[in-house]
């Protein structure tokens, strides 16, 4: 056998720059444990410097990491920049600004940390989407591995912002819970990183590891509240269920490989484009295992029976994380594969699809008005929205595509942005997370109730929202593929589930709160995160334009190497 | 069938020929060998030493970590043989790949090590 292989081993051909978005977060990572463990008490001195200092340090890092991804000749760029007085002035004014910003935050060194990386990456993204990939178009990283479409990069983009926003939402519930530490920041990072991976893979293989990346940093984090017993059942039935969902994956990558003979995403498209194959039969089960696998992964019904009970047990801005950059990635892997592999056999997984969008339109919203828990029912309504999600997969066309991606992006801070406020106001130990908990919280917090109301409103899909232009989007990229039924069902069950949302309104703004109920103090880092949740989906609401260019510039492809 | 098919064909026979011939040998076994038994020949055998409490005991949570840690440097070593034999091929750069990936398992170790769970007291 080894005397059959070549005598060197071809290596990979890398792209650094397009790779630093990922690397970012996943050097980041590891960099942060390296940190915590050979340092993990402070200097005293230091202590009360270092926060300002990584609000500096950011912005000079998202500077320099942003232009060397974007530009061939980095250093060029920087030195320019370096160069000119008003940039020059500019850039130190913004390193003041961050640093005061981060002490005026109070946030903890790991959260700070964290944050710097989260919007490192996102200038990195920033930079490889406006001066490579919008001139060049998309590129391969590694080899024929790995690469650089504006699909993966908008993923990656979402991916990033998503651990900023949490990390500011952990930052003071780790404080609250007595859990303070490196470890949850990390993980989440890792599991970005995985998410991010994911989302460029153009390999089956890739795309597993990437997934388990992903999956198992979110399995221990979903069970970091060691005091919580919910969160150790979270912990262990998302684990459980979530390897049981790896393996109908990798068995579906082992058919597919068995029935086309590759495992890499080209081959198999050019492979399916050029051949029909007579007996098609291990084609079908492996395109039904992988659709069962990644099912799991983004809670379609009927693979959803997990999300409740995770979603109520783990901690809430893990919860926060879990649907939006676990889901977006998820989906990612579920568009690249499905719409842009197996676009020759649309016509074999189009109906899978469909039934799965209508099944999880109809228990996501149905079972969601039956729950008392606002943790669960807003479980419930992520299920919905997966729901959503694969009705813009199902048209497989490209306005399904970018459908897909606009609502992946507003979910996400919409979701960010309910869950912030439900681990604001759930309190100690996240107690508080039934409906009668909300009773009156327009009157003890006027402004969170606010925010709360306007994130399940553009979860609801009410105009002047992101919600209602990403669901329109959906629906109508469903109209275009001529599904009218699957149309009608999303817009039916929109319908309900509007009916849920404004149960948890009334709560708040009629009913009662207790005497004796605790006052809610919302930490500055967290109400930030919730402010520009508030803002981005108020924003792409209004003027959706930019994001909709956006999303039909990033149309999945895959790149061969060389 | 197609061809594809078919060669499961051998997997399967292979397997049943192996079910077949563990089943054989049992039986036989079964047939030709006396039955007798007494006490201490149904006591369980546990390296000539008198067994001792029943067989749900538990053991130590601490050995979890240890056992954690064990199967990180095991992977290593799945990871490193193959490597090993074909390092001429890969150079330098397999030389880094690998020098990354037993820092980045090494971190893990200290990771632990700094968490205090390699103390046993």
């Amino acid at each position: 056998m080894i005397a059959q292989l070549d005598s060197t081993v071809a290596r990979p051909e890398i792209t650094w720059d397009g790779l630093l978005p990922i690397l970012t977060l996943g050097v980041g990572a590891l960099l942060l444990v390296l940190f915590r463990s050979l340092m993990k008490q402070l200097p005293k001195a230091a202590a009360d410097q270092a926060v300002p200092v990584i609000g500096g340090v950011t912005v000079i890092a998202m500077w320099v990491v942003g232009g060397f991804a974007g530009t061939d000749v980095p250093l060029a760029g920087l030195r320019d920049g370096l160069g000119d007085p008003v940039f020059f002035l500019g850039l130190l004014i913004m390193v003041g600004l961050g640093g005061w910003f981060a002490q005026y935050l109070r946030l903890s060194v790991d959260a700070a940390l964290t944050v710097m990386i989260g919007l490192t990456s996102l200038a990195a993204t920033w930079g490889v989407w406006t001066d490579r990939y919008e001139i060049d178009g998309a590129f391969g990283l590694v080899g024929d591995q790995l690469g650089a479409d504006g699909f993966s990069l908008v993923i990656t983009g979402v991916i990033a912002s998503a651990i900023v926003l949490v990390a500011l939402l952990l930052d003071d519930y780790l404080e609250r819970e007595g859990m303070a530490g490196a470890d949850m920041y990390v993980l989440m990072l890792f599991s970005g990183a995985g998410g991010a991976v994911m989302a460029s893979a153009n390999d089956l293989i890739v795309l597993f590891l990437a997934l388990e990346t992903l999956s198992i940093a979110v399995y221990v984090m979903a069970a970091m509240h060691m005091r919580r017993s919910e969160s150790q059942e979270a912990g262990l039935k998302y684990f459980v269920l979530g390897a049981f969902s790896s393996a109908f994956l990798l068995y579906g990558i082992a058919l597919t490989y068995g029935a086309v003979g590759s495992t890499n995403l080209i081959v198999i498209a050019d492979f399916l484009e050029q051949n029909r194959l007579v007996e098609d039969g291990l084609l079908m089960a492996g395109m039904a295992m992988l659709l069962v696998g990644l099912g799991f992964k983004v809670a379609a019904a009927p693979f959803h029976a997990w999300t409740p009970d995770v979603y109520q047990g783990a901690p809430t801005p893990v919860v926060a994380f879990m649907a939006s950059a676990v889901k977006a990635a998820g989906f990612a892997a579920l568009v690249r594969v499905f719409v842009t592999t197996f676009a020759d056999h649309a016509d074999d997984w189009q109906p899978a699809v469909y039934a799965l969008a209508i099944l999880t339109l109809v228990v996501g919203s149905f079972m969601a008005i039956v729950q008392r828990d606002a943790k669960r029912m807003l479980a419930y309504s992520s299920i919905s929205h997966a729901g959503f999600i694969l009705v813009g997969v199902q048209a497989a066309s490209n306005e399904g595509v970018s459908s897909v991606l606009f609502y992946a992006v507003a979910y996400t801070f919409l979701v960010i942005g309910s869950f912030g406020v439900l681990s604001i106001v759930s309190g100690e130990g996240d107690r508080g997370t039934s409906l009668d908990h909300l009773d009156g919280l327009s009157t003890r917090r006027p402004a969170l109730a606010l925010a709360l109301t306007v994130f399940l409103l553009a979860q609801a899909g009410v105009p002047l929202t992101s919600g209602f232009v990403a669901k329109f989007a959906v629906i109508g990229a469903a109209v275009e593929a001529r599904s009218y039924w699957l149309a009608i069902a999303a817009m039916v069950t929109a319908v309900v589930s509007a009916f849920l949302y404004l149960r948890i309104i009334l709560s708040m703004y009629l009913g009662q709160a207790e005497d004796d109920a605790p006052t809610i103090r919302v930490p500055r880092a967290a109400g930030l995160a919730i402010i520009v949740a508030l803002v981005i989906t108020v924003g792409f609401g209004l003027v959706p334009g930019e994001l909709d260019d956006i999303t039909r510039d990033a149309i999945p492809v895959l790149i061969a190497a060389g | 069938m197609s061809d594809f098919l078919r060669s499961y064909l051998t997997v399967g026979i292979f397997g049943l020929i192996g079910v077949a011939l563990v089943g054989v040998f049992l039986g036989l076994g079964k047939i030709l060998r006396p039955n007798k038994p007494t006490l201490a020949k149904t006591e369980a055998y546990e390296s000539g030493v008198e067994p001792t409490g029943d067989m749900w005991s538990q053991a130590n949570i601490r050995y979890y970590v240890f056992a954690l840690l064990f199967v990180m440097f095991d992977v290593e070593a799945v990871f490193i043989f193959p490597w090993a034999t074909r390092l001429e091929a890969y150079g330098t750069f397999g030389l880094i790949e690998m020098a990354i990936f037993i820092f980045i398992l090494l971190l893990g170790l200290l990771y632990a090590w700094r968490k205090g769970v390699l103390k046993w007291a």
